[in-house]
């Protein structure tokens, strides 16, 4: 525990050195406030929480951002040491493979943690108050900054098997950049195309599993018909009887989504002989 | 009393899919030597040092160091080893003295040990600095520190000198005295013989994986049986002192003035008992040894000749 703890400790001080923390933190801050600005107006005097409103267009933004921010902070985790020679010195340290995967894991999540709460926090309080805002509107806004750290979760544990499976820091940019255009912009587009190509013989359950198959559509259903009042305004109401899927469903499918693929790298990486 | 083992390979051998890495290695290093592993590049020095570290599992044989099998024992082993890889590398952004103050905490070594460390590599002066800014000399040195850190049992130093000016390689061979004289063992790796100075005790010869000698440099002095040099300046008329010396002697005519005497090591003395009695009206005697290159060059070579 304690050497998760030291590695996980030097992940977070050099991303405040390198500057990540900052720049992802504002980044998604400034996104955050410009969207709840632009998402307010419409919403404002149709008298409906904005808040809702929000949440919404917040998680299409951290569909987009939070699985980039992960994979490019994290895919060098691995073989970023090993290029540059210090991996061969850190493991006849009395530190186990696992832990410096773990510790890595523990800060990065921590960093990308840190930006979402700082970053989407200020946005949500900036916006909600002063207002009457109901106890759900905060709860799904809770609900998507949670969800949306658990996705960084999910790509950065992709990126360190990406770091793993990768033998040149090249090879893992590469994977990295694949794995976010698959899941993020491909997937949905074969997905909807399939859909309409097979004219309605796709049954509810394999729509399901197709969903299921991909964090980022998890994610979005997690964050998009968990609450009434969000998916009043992200046009999932009628969705919502028909194909949406249960929460623990969705929460469980987005913590596998970070277990399976750390569990591999784990695997992999302890499985590997210099 | 036997001095106890810290070293003890028996029969080892690596494969790599691709090339044997090392065929049949069986040595024995007692506790407090200072091993050298020599060889050009590819003979097996770098596999070795990952064996004894435990970052890799021997094909068939037995590794075992200070005791233990490294690659089995895990976290107690590398608690008591310290390890300067062959180019050692940091991260750039980060000082050495935050750089030592990471490795110390994962070794579980009290922070307050590292700023004497970085006195004791003379790094105190850039000890704020970032590693960037550090020169090579300067991060072999910081190296060296973060090897010594938690007053490890065992070092284990790959191509430590290379690229160090006389001047600190002298201070390299002075923290290793200092290390064994505590009662550490000390391994290190070289490609050039004469860099090691005749500083070790041990001295272990790798040719493609295969153990061609192994013992201290006088055992290989001998074992090498490398003929000493023996020139004498006669001042005149050298072919004739040559005639008179003759008998069983092996005698060359440098030029007029010198001639040359060829003899094993241990007749040396013998050589020199003749020279004397024989009323040799000797102006000047110089002796050469085989260099540490020559018995190098000679156990290198002689194993070329048996894989060809």
């Amino acid at each position: 525990m304690r050497a998760i703890g030291i590695i996980g400790g030097k992940v977070i001080g050099d991303a405040l050195r390198n500057r990540w923390i900052v720049g992802a933190t504002v980044l998604l801050a400034g996104l955050a406030f410009v969207l709840s600005f632009l998402g307010a107006a419409p919403g404002g005097h149709v008298g409906v929480s904005p808040l809702a409103v929000i949440v919404v267009s917040l998680s299409s933004l951290s569909i987009f951002l939070v699985p980039l921010i992960a994979l490019l902070m994290a895919y060098d985790a691995v073989v970023g040491e090993d290029e540059r020679g210090t991996m061969l010195l850190l493991l006849t340290y009395p530190v186990t493979k696992r832990q410096i995967l773990f510790g890595k894991f523990l800060g990065h999540t921590a960093t990308i943690a840190i930006a979402v709460f700082v970053g989407y926090g200020a946005a949500g309080l900036a916006n909600g108050i002063g207002r009457e805002v109901d106890a759900m509107a905060w709860a799904a806004f809770g609900l998507l900054m949670i969800s949306s750290v658990l996705l960084g979760m999910v790509f950065l544990a992709l990126a360190y098997l990406a770091s793993i499976v990768a033998s040149e820091r090249g090879t893992a940019a590469g994977l990295a950049v694949g794995v976010w255009l698959l899941f993020v912009i491909l997937y949905d587009m074969g997905l909807l195309g399939l859909l309409v190509a097979s004219e309605g013989r796709i049954g509810t359950t394999a729509f399901q599993i197709l969903l299921l198959a991909n964090p980022a559509d998890v994610f979005r259903l997690l964050n998009l018909s968990s609450f009434e009042n969000v998916r009043l305004f992200a046009g999932m109401a009628g969705a919502s009887g028909e194909a949406a899927l249960p929460f623990p469903v969705l929460a469980a499918a987005l913590l596998a989504w970070v277990a399976v693929p750390l569990g591999a790298a784990a695997h992999l990486f302890g499985r590997r002989e210099l | 009393m036997m001095t106890p083992v810290a070293i003890h390979l028996a029969n080892v051998t690596k494969h790599y899919p691709r090339h044997k890495a090392l065929d049949e290695v069986s040595l024995q290093v007692p506790e407090g030597r200072c091993l050298a592993l020599l060889g050009h590049n590819g003979a097996g020095k770098t596999t070795l040092m990952k064996l004894m570290l435990g970052l890799i599992r021997p094909s068939s044989g037995q590794v075992q160091v200070l005791g233990m099998d490294p690659a089995a024992a895990g976290l107690p082993f590398r608690r008591r080893i310290g390890f300067l890889p062959e180019n050692v590398a940091f991260d750039e952004a980060v000082s050495g003295r935050d750089t030592l103050r990471f490795y110390a905490r994962l070794k579980g070594v009290p922070l307050a040990d590292t700023d004497p460390l970085l006195e004791a590599v003379g790094l105190s002066f850039a000890a704020q600095r970032r590693i960037k800014t550090y020169s090579k000399g300067m991060r072999q040195r910081l190296g060296l520190a973060q090897a010594m850190l938690g007053a490890p049992g065992l070092l284990l130093f790959d191509e430590p000198t290379t690229g160090l000016d006389p001047v600190l390689r002298q201070a390299f061979f002075h923290h290793i005295r200092d290390l064994t004289t505590r009662g550490a063992t000390v391994v290190l790796s070289s490609h050039v013989l004469t860099e090691l100075e005749a500083r070790t005790d041990l001295v272990a010869i790798l040719r493609q994986g295969r153990l061609v000698a192994f013992g201290t440099l006088d055992d290989l002095r001998r074992e090498a049986a490398l003929p000493v040099r023996v020139r004498v300046v006669v001042g005149t008329e050298a072919s004739v002192v040559a005639g008179r010396l003759g008998d069983g002697l092996a005698v060359t005519v440098v030029d007029g003035r010198s001639l040359e005497i060829t003899c094993r090591i241990d007749e040396k003395m013998a050589v020199f008992r003749h020279l004397t009695a024989s009323g040799l009206p000797a102006l000047d005697i110089d002796i050469q040894l085989p260099t540490l290159d020559d018995i190098y060059l000679h156990f290198s070579h002689h194993t070329a000749e048996a894989t060809a």
